[in-house]
């Protein structure tokens, strides 16, 4: 009799995700999408083991979950590099050039958004609106925002970056 | 005693464990149930401090919203502690959420005692030291000055303060009516004294002490109160059905999931003033017989969550939510939960979803939330920008609300306007301000001179007013009667540069990867419909006949698929998704014939259809172009002037950005 091995991952033990599963009820489907949200958190992304864990826990199966996971925009499954360059496409960064913000970024780069530079250092993305509009067209990474920014100036801001390494 | 909220002696008896039914009454008029004049005194004191009537030292406020922090306002923040403290100037620093100015932010607001509080605009690290210059010897930097407010108490004589413009005489400000900003940049959104001092808490008060549930929903009902979160549908009725209902259990529940591209007032308003929500959240629960409820909240507001833990902290201490609030007996419960960036989530059912932790996706109705909700329990779902009505209308009543607005629309609207304005920012108008009012009096006209072409309403489910119909009153009818719609509030307006069918294919493509996927007139027409308009924008020099046909087909096919999607889709976003097409083709259709027909853009915005040349005489051959090209299609020496190699280009335009010689041209 041929052994087929399994192929889902095996129930994780790895304390860093079983401590923030812990802190919700099991079998309870209500807190799936809060507890990705600490997984996340904690590791810049979804590991698969990740989400296997949280199947278990709230008694879902690993398809409902990743089902939830993959429905909302907020979750990534391979980690981030250094720096997350979220470009905002909202309408009013779009009426102010942001596609051209965001086309500076990708071939300055070399990758398209939802990608990682090869050297781990930029993560590009690009996000439905920041609400930063009156500074439009606006970027932010990690979180800091750049406003009234032009193809110029985002490369000068890039290099900033690429500096402080 | 140093705070509004701390006891005036110890006779006061009110605890989280045994809350006093007057406890808001006695912070601002109190005490009342002793008689002591010294307790009395220290009320009047703390109270005329908070009025900016009794300031023992300046007080420097900073518009720290996002917009703030987004222009530099943590660094301002740092550079006046730093040479404040280097001049020995002793100071009171306070932070507040934005005043919708946006476009003059970094916002600093100083106000000395004994003067009006003087407001400054476009601060800079650099230009801290002129502020300090003020604080120091009273030299206004009047350049940088946007106005002054108020002051309420005796006007002294002699001070060049006065001199300056009234903030509210301002064009920007003049024409607005501030009833959910009210307190927006003014207070600090943490402090509950600020909040309560300015009438915060009293509404609840009132309705908790002297209305009945029945009596709350008829003071709404009568104030003619709208949901301000895009739909339209009378507060007071929502709250009545679900009031109706028996059941053990019910739920509120406050959208927060502000999805619109070009729309940020919900998060203003939690930044800004969180109080005002919580209180019209609990106004809502109380009224519809709410044990329980969700502040459901884009996971991009960081700030705003922070601001809603803040206050529901403070406000769980001294029994202002939670089980028996100010000695009711009625008990409410708000769990924040944080979206996961799904669009569609503003939906109501779909949000419902969200919070239960499955997709979110829209379901049929009925059985209409108010009967079937979370877990299958009566809810109530509305608004912040409704919420945030709510406690004004208690407190001042239904007719003083009624009367404000139009017939069928009443009250007033916030909107964020943006786009190709000079005064970008955050508004709130009386309905029934025609868009003429909103565009060229409160927003200054259009940036660099341009010409004013159309404004977007609505967002991904509105649509765009052009020129002929300025004079369009802001009321819900009227919009929808234009083919656009109130929605949540953004106001995106456009000059003669922006291209009509590049603007509803941006559009589009945002509700084609926003569609849930769930009904197949969304998720397939929305598709299709992209699909039509990247066969508009598009030249493509291998075009065949049968493309050729079906981009000339374009527009008819467009119109069906809009029909279609309308007429069938599951939920409100669906079947609104097409509006941006529809009234773009509505107005504008000679841009959608140019574009088809002539295979030219007028406003020169698509690229795809340029064609891009050097002109040799001012290219200097510096080689920079050709650096940017990602095709390798720009050819020359150093030092001569270059070329284009047509059949190579992809007309991404990246050469005329970094050009510095303004040699390359588009046509």
């Amino acid at each position: 009799m041929s052994t087929t091995q399994c192929q889902c991952g095996g129930v994780t033990t790895d304390p860093r995700i079983t401590e923030i599963l812990s802190k919700y009820p099991s079998k309870e489907s209500a807190n799936l999408i809060p507890m990705l949200q600490e997984v996340q958190e904690k590791y810049g992304y979804l590991p698969r083991k990740a989400l296997v864990a949280a199947a278990k826990h709230t008694g879902l199966s690993t398809a409902e979950v990743y089902g939830v996971a993959t429905f909302y925009n907020q979750f990534r499954f391979k980690p981030l590099g250094k720096y997350t360059i979220s470009v905002c496409c909202g309408t009013a960064c779009h009426v102010r050039g942001a596609a051209e913000i965001l086309q500076t970024l990708e071939s300055e780069l070399d990758i398209h958004p939802g990608e990682t530079t090869e050297d781990g250092l930029f993560t590009l993305e690009t996000v439905a609106c920041l609400g930063a509009c009156s500074m439009a067209p606006v970027v932010m990474v990690n979180g800091e925002f750049h406003g009234k920014l032009t193809p110029k100036s985002v490369l000068k801001m890039l290099n900033l970056y690429r500096k402080k390494g | 005693m140093r705070t509004l909220m701390s006891k005036c002696c110890d006779r006061c008896t009110h605890s989280k464990e045994n809350p006093c039914r007057d406890f808001i009454r006695c912070r601002l008029e109190g005490p009342l149930c002793h008689d002591d004049a010294d307790c009395k005194a220290k009320r009047v004191e703390i109270k005329a401090v908070l009025d900016g009537l009794a300031l023992i030292r300046p007080v420097v406020t900073v518009g720290m919203g996002t917009c703030g922090l987004a222009s530099g306002a943590d660094k301002v923040w740092a550079k006046l502690h730093e040479l404040t403290e280097a001049s020995g100037l002793d100071v009171e620093f306070k932070q507040v959420g934005c005043i919708g100015l946006c476009h003059r932010e970094v916002i600093v607001d100083i106000q000395k005692p004994n003067r009006p509080r003087v407001s400054f605009g476009s601060v800079t690290e650099d230009k801290v030291k002129h502020l300090v210059e003020y604080l120091e010897n009273d030299v206004i930097p009047t350049e940088m000055v946007i106005g002054r407010f108020p002051y309420m108490g005796e006007e002294q004589e002699g001070l060049k303060e006065y001199e300056l413009p009234l903030i509210y005489d301002l064009p920007v400000l003049k024409k607005q009516k501030r009833v959910a900003l009210a307190n927006c940049g003014l207070i600090n959104p943490d402090s509950l004294d600020e909040y309560v001092n300015r009438g915060g808490f009293v509404a609840l008060s009132k309705a908790l002490g002297e209305m009945s549930p029945a009596d709350v929903i008829g003071t709404v009902t009568a104030s003619g109160l709208r949901g301000r979160g895009g739909g339209g549908f009378p507060t007071g009725r929502k709250w009545g059905f679900a009031a109706a209902e028996t059941a053990d259990k019910k739920y509120l529940v406050c959208n927060a999931d502000e999805g619109d591209p070009g729309a940020f007032m919900d998060r203003s308003l939690l930044e800004g003033d969180p109080y005002r929500v919580l209180e019209g959240i609990l106004i809502g629960a109380y009224a519809m017989g709410a044990s329980e409820g969700y502040i459901y909240v884009r996971a991009e507001y960081p700030l705003a969550i922070q601001k809603l833990k803040n206050s529901l902290a403070r406000m769980e201490e001294l029994a202002l939510i939670g089980d028996n609030i100010l000695g009711s007996g009625f008990n409410f419960h708000l769990k924040i939960k944080t979206g996961a960036g799904a669009f569609v989530c503003g939906e109501e059912t779909a949000l419902l979803a969200s919070i239960e932790g499955k997709r979110g996706m829209p379901r049929p109705r009925p059985p209409y939330p108010a009967s079937k909700g979370l877990w299958g329990k009566p809810t109530c779902i509305n608004n912040v920008e409704t919420f945030a009505n709510v406690p004004t209308i208690l407190s001042k009543g239904a007719d003083w609300f009624a009367s404000i607005g139009t017939e069928k629309s009443k009250g007033t609207k916030v909107f964020a306007l943006t786009g190709k304005i000079n005064n970008t920012g955050l508004i709130e108008v009386p309905m029934g301000t025609s868009i003429r009012e909103i565009v060229f009096d409160i927003g200054g006209g259009i940036i660099n001179g341009g010409e004013y072409k159309a404004v977007q309403i609505g967002g991904p489910s509105g649509g765009c007013l052009p020129k002929e119909l300025l004079d369009t009153p802001v009321d819900y009818e009227s919009l929808i009667k234009a083919g656009a719609m109130m929605g949540s509030g953004g106001l995106v307006v456009v000059d003669h540069h922006t291209c009509m069918v590049d603007f509803a294919r941006f559009f589009i493509s945002f509700t084609c990867n926003e569609s849930c996927g769930k009904c197949i007139p969304c998720r397939e027409g929305t598709a299709r419909m992209k699909e039509t308009m990247d066969r508009i924008v598009s030249a493509r020099a291998d075009e065949t006949e049968d493309d050729t046909l079906l981009r000339f087909q374009s527009v008819v096919e467009l119109e069906k698929l809009a029909e279609t999607i309308k007429d069938t889709a599951a939920c409100g976003l669906g079947q609104t998704a097409p509006n941006p097409v529809l009234s773009t083709l509505r107005y504008f259709r000679d841009e959608y014939d140019a574009h088809v027909f002539e295979r030219r853009c007028p406003a020169g915005q698509c690229r795809s259809l340029l064609t891009y040349t050097i002109e040799a005489d001012k290219c200097r051959g510096c080689g920079l172009c050709a650096k940017r090209c990602p095709q390798n299609a720009i050819v020359g020496e150093k030092g001569h002037a270059h070329v284009i190699v047509e059949d190579k280009c992809i007309r991404c335009g990246a050469c005329i950005q970094f050009c510095p010689f303004e040699a390359i041209k588009s046509s």
